[in-house]
């Protein structure tokens, strides 16, 4: 972090609660512009939400949260995001570069009078992402890899310092899974942009985070990768018995779904292939 | 043919006209949108309005305008969010005919009257009929211009728009306010049953034959006012309802769409 400039992102002792029930209490963590943070943790921790609170869409119930110095709210231009994948009906009438321009100008009143400067920058983004073959076609009969790519595009062409992603590989083969990460992790890279980066399953991640955020329940804990991906730490916020094995690079966990959890940071696929 | 140098026929043509491009417009959204029930049950509210209008001595029009704009409030307070949104209409819509019956049986003379608003009164559109048309329909085609950009986005990826500071519950709103001003207009041209024929027909043809947005919209347009002023004509001179030839065109031109278009189904591979 450069001094003087404001995190991108800090929570203070922030705790949210959904319906009264707690979903995660007493977080603080400061991100630094530039970084990139994976979150994981089991369904239903609260990891969407968190974005949600970045995204100043959902309100914390105790402590603050700051993004880029202020407290957050929707429409924050420097923030790109990645919802989680949803399909389009197949014969909904948008085309892929529609569903990228939405990220420039999808938001303001009126209609596009001039759209020679959106289709510029569309292009150009879609170049970028090598998504400019399937551009003009309609978004619903794309292949998920497709779609995730287009929506990347569209919450990266306003050029945004943030960029939140939520669940982006899910669906994906491991091929695109790759693919993928490998396009944030360049735009992490080249723009010094932030990330942070919701998923369950952290090991197509572990060449391009910097840091993890583990959310389990009523506990959390962050840190490096080394720090956290290990059978001390996870046995600590898990409470249960967990063991964390290395192979060429990967890493596997094994003993979280003994309490009934998924499987953190299942990588059978990886062990076996 | 000496018919079409009378009045009232070309009083019908150009109101008619005037509303098959307003449907035209709103259509494309009603589809994207999942909004056809929402459609048919405006105007079976509309047809409630209109009763109660007639009952007491009121203009039918009036009526059927102010209760499809009293429903789309009602529907849009009820129902923002998208599940909850089908409850919402079937109960308003349920009540609404409850209603219609109850005047129904109340007004003796009514039998043609609600024959009349069922399945339209285009050739008996007055002057003033069409200066309303009109003026309604410019209402809704500047609104729609406004909000165009913010719609379509919150219709096609609403956790973006969310995201990106769309505001959901003010494009709901205001949309289901547009939808009630075209429900109004169409049912005036084809009848409170009739009016999916050119709310949801001409967009669906339309998005069969393109993906691009802008085009949709283009032969939505064009396919409405054809099916509108064809239906008109062909009952200038048939002396057959409008409605039924409304609905014939807006058929064929949907189904030669579905069979001929270049998107037929399943052209691609299914989104993963």
């Amino acid at each position: 972090m450069i001094d003087g400039q404001p995190p991108a992102v800090r929570l203070e002792r922030a705790s949210l609660r959904l319906g009264g029930r707690p979903i995660w209490t007493d977080v603080s963590l400061t991100v630094a512009s530039g970084e990139f943070l994976a979150v994981i943790g089991p369904n239903g921790v609260g990891k969407t939400s968190l974005l949600r609170v970045v995204l100043g869409l959902q309100s914390l119930s105790a402590g603050t949260v700051q993004v880029g110095g202020r407290a957050p709210r929707p429409g924050n231009a420097p923030i790109g995001y990645v919802p989680q994948q949803r399909a389009f009906d197949p014969d909904l009438p948008i085309r892929g570069r529609d569903l990228v321009g939405f990220g420039l100008n999808g938001h303001r009143w009126g209609v596009t009078v001039r759209p020679e400067g959106v289709r510029k920058r569309v292009d150009g983004i879609l170049r970028r992402l090598d998504a400019a073959r399937y551009a003009d076609a309609p978004v619903g009969q794309l292949s998920g890899g497709e779609q995730q790519r287009l929506r990347i595009a569209q919450a990266l062409v306003g050029d945004p310092t943030i960029l939140l992603c939520d669940e982006p590989l899910l669906s994906l083969d491991l091929h695109f899974q790759q693919v993928i990460v490998q396009l944030i992790a360049d735009w992490n890279r080249s723009r010094g942009a932030t990330v942070i980066f919701v998923t369950h399953d952290v090991n197509p991640l572990l060449s391009a985070v910097d840091r993890i955020l583990l959310l389990a329940g009523a506990r959390w804990a962050a840190g490096s990768p080394d720090e956290i991906l290990t059978s001390e730490t996870l046995t600590r916020v898990y409470g249960l018995p967990v063991e964390v094995l290395r192979h060429r690079g990967r890493v596997l966990v094994v003993g979280a779904e003994l309490g009934g959890h998924e499987p953190v940071l299942a990588a059978h696929e990886d062990v076996i292939g | 043919m000496s018919l079409w140098h009378y009045a009232f026929v070309q009083q019908a043509l150009v109101a008619g006209a005037v509303t098959a491009i307003v449907a035209g417009f709103v259509g494309p959204f009603v589809t994207a949108r999942n909004m056809g029930f929402a459609v048919h049950g405006l105007a079976e509210v509309g047809f409630t309005g209109a009763a109660g209008a007639i009952l007491v001595g009121l203009p039918a029009e009036l009526g059927l305008l102010a209760a499809c704009f009293a429903a789309a409030l009602a529907i849009g307070v009820l129902g923002v969010r998208l599940r909850e949104r089908d409850i919402a209409i079937g109960t308003i819509l349920a009540f609404g005919l409850g209603l219609g019956v109850l005047f129904l049986s109340l007004y003796t003379r009514y039998a043609t009257e609600a024959f009349s608003i069922l399945f339209g009164t285009i050739m008996a559109v007055s002057r003033d009929d069409v200066v309303r048309s009109a003026v309604v329909g410019a209402v809704v085609l500047v609104a729609l211009a406004v909000v165009y950009r913010p719609l379509r986005f919150a219709t096609v990826d609403p956790e973006a728009a969310e995201a990106r500071g769309v505001p959901m519950r003010v494009i709901s709103a205001v949309f289901l306010l547009i939808l009630a001003l075209a429900v109004a207009e169409a049912a005036q041209v084809v009848g409170v049953l009739l009016v999916l024929t050119l709310l949801i027909t001409p967009a669906g043809a339309a998005q069969r034959l393109t993906p691009h947005p802008g085009l949709v919209i283009l032969y939505s347009v064009v396919i409405a006012v054809v099916a509108t002023v064809g239906g008109i004509a062909c009952g200038v001179v048939t002396s057959l309802p409008v409605s039924f030839f409304v609905a014939s065109i807006s058929l064929a031109v949907y189904l030669t769409a579905r069979l001929l278009g270049p998107r037929a189904p399943a052209t691609r591979r299914a989104a993963a």
